[in-house]
């Protein structure tokens, strides 16, 4: 039984259709991705998910309930990681735990007994008496994803859990994600980065202008739209090199300022041709970010 | 949700009720000593120094007429601040609004317990300035007890309006509008500083549709010992706003943060 299942669902601001008809479903214990560029709809579908925002068209059901028709007692078993920070900054760390727990209606006894356990769990314990302002980025953050869990959710929406994180702060996050969904948790996570996608995400959706362009496993998604290695060649000449070689040579070559990036199936001649060249150059294997940049493009998204 | 439903009513306003508590216990000291001190300025200054110049006013002593006015006023301006500059605050500045929102509670709980929270400070510098007035020796009277009923239904009244503002504010430059617009001329109309009967002929006209006049026309022969007249009349106007304002401003908010 899904814990979330989205028909067709489409919401529009001022003309402009910001989600387009988008379906998916959410089983018990999976991590789904939901990737796509600024501006793609990521946190709108988030929003209207939660019934925060009511839809202009096609269905939600939330935890078996329809949304946003029941999305109030349907939050009872979910947990939220906003993008915006908006922890309380009146309140110390324990504080903010508490004063949470309390819109779920549990008791004071209750929260009072999970906080040590999330503190800890959120690598806070020494923190509980600290004001809000006085915590890092990655602190605040780690306090929120211990907020989302105060009510214990079956379903934990994250948007954009890592944006703005040092890789130490990032990791210890991912970390902690695993260990969620090892304890069955289920976890709906908007990013865009692919790296985060790649280790965390069963299955995951690119989004953009509004629709799902595609959808599955990462390893299928890279199987299935992108040639399996990539020639990243930097330098002065590179541009005359790919028009001579690359071209002919390579099953797709774009630019990017004074780089190549050279796709194909099979890369031996492609490395060949550079070979004895004065150009500097990278042989990897394609991954989700490659995909990613194919299906949504090169140009920025502010 | 329906944009124009009425609010939904329940108890699970509390935990927000009781948030802004916390907050408001770690600071009391400030806010107490805040909420009272401008209002006794203006009884001991205007009370005792005008007062010393005039003749008796509405039959009893400057000081004593013009406390009566302020427990309503400084009931007015607590609820009006917390209803608009705090509010906007939690809503705009800290999100505090959006945190609650994705926990099981709607936007109408959100707004009913802002509504209950401006009108719990409001009673609390109302009830503040009674004491002042209990302790200067302005009233005597048993009746007086009455003004604790009151001085709520003032901080309803007042706080919905705020919140009213609120859901139109871009910015918390708007207030100055409100402030200017709504709450000095309220100051100056509705008996607060001199009797309304004294103001031409207009002015009373519009005095009469003021909620502050009705609250002022409550609290003075109360804290004189004297049973007010029209009762019923004046604690409607006051209900009417509380529940006009409540509702335009669920309704607003609405329109604002749910589209």
């Amino acid at each position: 039984m899904a814990v979330l299942a989205v028909s067709n669902l489409r919401k529009s601001y001022g003309g402009q259709e910001v989600v387009a008809g988008v379906s998916f479903g959410i089983a018990p214990g999976e991590c789904f991705g939901l990737l796509g560029p600024n501006g793609a709809g990521k946190t709108t579908t988030l929003r209207l998910c939660l019934g925060l925002i009511d839809p202009d068209g096609g269905s939600i059901e939330l935890m078996q309930r329809p949304v946003p028709g029941e999305a109030r007692p349907a939050r009872v078993r979910i947990g939220v990681v906003p993008q915006m920070d908006n922890l309380d900054p009146d309140f110390t760390v324990e504080e903010n735990l508490l004063v949470y727990g309390r819109y779920f209606g549990l008791p004071d006894r209750t929260i009072l007994e999970r906080i040590p356990g999330l503190l800890e769990f959120a690598a806070l314990a020494a923190r509980a008496s600290s004001r809000i302002q006085t915590l890092s980025g990655g602190m605040k953050r780690r306090l929120t994803l211990a907020r989302a869990l105060i009510n214990d959710p079956d379903l934990i929406f994250m948007d954009e859990p890592t944006t703005g994180l040092d890789p130490q702060a990032r990791h210890l996050i991912w970390e902690r994600l695993k260990r969620l969904l090892a304890q069955g948790k289920t976890i709906v996570l908007t990013t865009h980065f692919m790296e985060e996608a790649e280790r965390l995400c069963a299955r995951l959706a690119i989004m953009d202008r509004g629709r799902f362009i595609t959808e599955g496993s990462p390893r299928d998604l890279i199987a299935q739209h992108i040639e399996p290695h990539v020639v990243e060649v930097h330098g002065d000449e590179v541009m005359d090199w790919a028009d001579a070689e690359a071209r002919s040579l390579a099953t797709r070559v774009e630019r990017s300022g004074d780089t190549a990036f050279c796709y194909a199936a099979d890369p031996t001649r492609l490395l060949a041709s550079l070979s004895g060249r004065a150009l500097r150059y990278l042989h990897r294997p394609a991954d989700l970010e490659d995909v990613f940049l194919k299906l949504t493009g090169r140009e920025l998204r502010d | 949700m329906q944009p124009f439903a009425l609010p939904s009513m329940s108890l699970r306003f509390l935990p927000v009720w009781r948030r802004n508590l916390l907050v408001w216990r770690k600071l009391a000291g400030a806010s107490i000593l805040g909420n009272l001190a401008d209002p006794l300025i203006y009884v001991l200054g205007l009370g005792y120094g005008l007062g010393s110049m005039l003749p008796q006013v509405g039959g009893v002593p400057y000081v004593t007429f013009l406390a009566a006015g302020m427990v309503c006023s400084s009931t007015m301006n607590s609820a009006t601040f917390e209803g608009m500059y705090s509010a906007f605050s939690r809503m705009h500045v800290q999100r505090t609004w959006d945190a609650i929102m994705m926990a099981p509670l709607d936007l109408d709980d959100v707004v009913l317990a802002e509504l209950a929270w401006a009108a719990s400070k409001s009673v609390l510098s109302g009830t503040a300035i009674l004491a002042v007035v209990w302790l200067l020796g302005l009233s005597h009277s048993p009746l007086s007890l009455w003004v604790l009923a009151l001085v709520p239904l003032v901080g309803l009244a007042f706080g919905a309006l705020a919140l009213v503002t609120t859901a139109l504010a871009k910015s918390y430059d708007f207030f100055t509008y409100y402030f200017t617009l709504v709450i000095t001329p309220m100051n100056l109309l509705c008996g607060v500083f001199f009797p309304v009967e004294k103001l031409p002929p207009v002015f009373q006209a519009v005095a009469e549709v003021l909620p502050l006049t009705h609250a002022v026309a409550l609290s003075r022969p109360l804290l004189l010992g004297e049973v007010p007249g029209q009762i019923a009349l004046h604690v409607l106007v006051l209900l009417a706003y509380a529940a006009a304002g409540f509702y335009a401003a669920s309704v607003l908010f609405r329109r604002r943060l749910l589209k």
